[in-house]
This record gives C-alpha cells, sequence and structure tokens, in this order.
C-alpha cells in the first residue's frame, strides 16, 4: 500500500511557548497514558472476580512504592484529560474562542487537575496505608 | 453521439454526493462519538473515582460486594464500555497523525481495535462474574 500523502506542521520549534500547546499536547499524551491505564481497570476486575489471593496480591503490587507512583501518575493524566476535556466540550459548543478566554481556560485545566490530584491524595494518605 | 455523454460515469446528483458524508467517507460520526462518549465519562469518570476512593482500606469481600450491587454493576459496564469506546477512538486519531505508511498504519488501527474489544470484553466479563455468582 501507498504512504498517505498528507500536509505536515511547520516545525515545533518556530513557536514563541504558549500554555495552549502545552494543555492541547498535554490532552493527548495523557490520553495516551490514559488508554494503557484501562489495563489495570482490567486487570483489578479480573483479580475482584477471580478470588481473594490474587486481589490482595493485586493490592499489595499497586500499595508497592511502584505502583503508588504509577496511579499518581495516572489519577493526574485522569484529572487533566477530565478538566480539559470538559473545557474542549464547552469549546466544541462555541464558547471560549477569544484569546484571553482560551489562555485562561488552558491554565484553569493545568491547574484544576493539580488541585484534584492533591485533594485525593491527601484523602488517600490521610486515610491511612495505600489504595 | 457526443463527447461529453461518454464520460458520464456516475448519474447521481449532486446534491446526493455531497450529503451526509465527507472526504472520509464516514461523515462526522467518529467525532460526534468522540464526544458523546466524552460527555458519558466525565459522569461516570467522577463516579469511577469516587467508588475507587470508597473500596480505599475495604478488604476483599466488602470490594466485591460493593461493586456487585446493582447500580455499582450497571456503572461500571456503562464506564467500561464508553472508556475503550473513547480510547479506542483517541488512539485511532493518533495513529492517522503519526503513522504515514499505509500499512504499519492499518496495522496499528486494526491492533488498537482488537485490543479495545477484548480488555472492554474480558472487563465486562469479570463485572458479570463479580455481580451474578454469589
Amino acid at each position: 500500500m501507498a504512504p498517505t500523502p498528507r500536509p505536515t506542521s511547520p516545525n515545533i520549534q518556530i513557536y514563541r511557548w504558549q500554555v495552549q500547546m502545552v494543555s492541547s499536547i498535554l490532552h493527548r499524551a495523557t490520553g495516551i497514558a490514559l488508554a494503557v491505564g484501562t489495563l489495570i481497570v482490567v486487570c483489578g476486575l479480573l483479580k475482584l472476580a477471580g478470588g481473594a489471593d490474587g486481589f490482595n496480591q493485586f493490592r499489595s503490587l499497586v500499595a508497592s512504592p511502584i505502583g503508588m507512583l504509577l496511579m499518581l501518575g495516572w489519577s493526574w493524566a485522569l484529572f487533566y484529560h477530565l478538566c480539559n476535556g470538559i473545557r474542549h466540550l464547552i469549546q466544541d459548543g462555541g464558547a471560549g474562542y477569544r484569546i484571553p478566554q482560551f489562555v485562561r481556560s488552558s491554565w484553569l485545566s493545568v491547574i484544576g487537575s493539580l488541585v484534584l490530584t492533591v485533594i485525593v491524595w491527601a484523602y488517600v494518605l490521610t486515610a491511612g496505608g495505600a489504595a | 453521439m457526443s463527447g461529453k455523454e461518454a464520460v458520464v460515469t456516475d448519474r447521481r446528483s449532486p446534491l446526493k454526493i455531497a450529503r451526509g458524508l465527507g472526504s472520509s467517507h464516514s461523515g462526522a460520526h467518529h467525532w460526534w462519538v468522540q464526544r458523546v462518549t466524552a460527555a458519558a465519562l466525565v459522569g461516570l469518570g467522577i463516579w469511577f473515582v469516587v467508588l475507587v476512593l470508597s473500596l480505599h482500606g475495604a478488604d476483599f469481600e466488602t470490594a466485591r460486594a460493593r461493586v456487585a450491587q446493582p447500580w455499582n454493576a450497571l456503572l461500571m459496564v456503562a464506564f467500561l464500555v464508553a472508556m475503550f469506546w473513547h480510547a479506542a477512538l483517541g488512539l485511532q486519531v493518533v495513529i492517522e497523525d503519526y503513522v504515514h505508511t499505509r500499512w504499519k498504519e492499518v496495522v496499528a488501527l486494526v491492533a488498537v481495535y482488537f485490543l479495545a474489544f477484548l480488555g472492554a470484553f474480558a472487563a465486562v466479563l469479570a463485572v458479570l462474574r463479580i455481580a451474578l455468582t454469589p
């Protein structure tokens, strides 16, 4: 099969740094990370269906330092994709396209996702032990 | 016999050709389903996070009983279907954007959809086992 001829974008180093390009690329990156993270959801449900031994094994794996680090990353990815996804849905409705609004909502997605991640992990860590 | 008649190969009206489908041959269907599943996942995603947090520190029996509750099992299946559908649609766009060798693109797209279906079926079957076996 022949390669698909497609227009190409200018190289990334031409652009001055702007928060909008960060929010855009983060949306895609967190989307890919979350698609990989679906494996954890499937694994957890299979273990929960399978029996206590496997489930406890799964839980101690998630509660291990590396497991916690991955869960921290995935929880932030989820909250970022959620916040920025709501932003995109609002934009799809035709709102928020003026440049100051666009910049402000980009920052709102980034900061909102960090705040949500901190809240959830504050709950997890103060409620004792690991997920 | 005129030369003009000889080149007519398509007898559909211009309106019939234009209506509904664009150059992708599937219209805006992909775009629309991506948004519908996104809207569903706003609610279902928040519900999922709350459920997982509520299982924090719970033992196996408690966790299983919680997921087995009718509303939780129903919402979990809805979450899984929306999640895998949304993920496959999203990965499809990424592959179409970055993989420019046609056969690699097709192989990657088929692989993503196979894996998404397998993941969704495995997870939904697990929820059914949890919900339906006492």
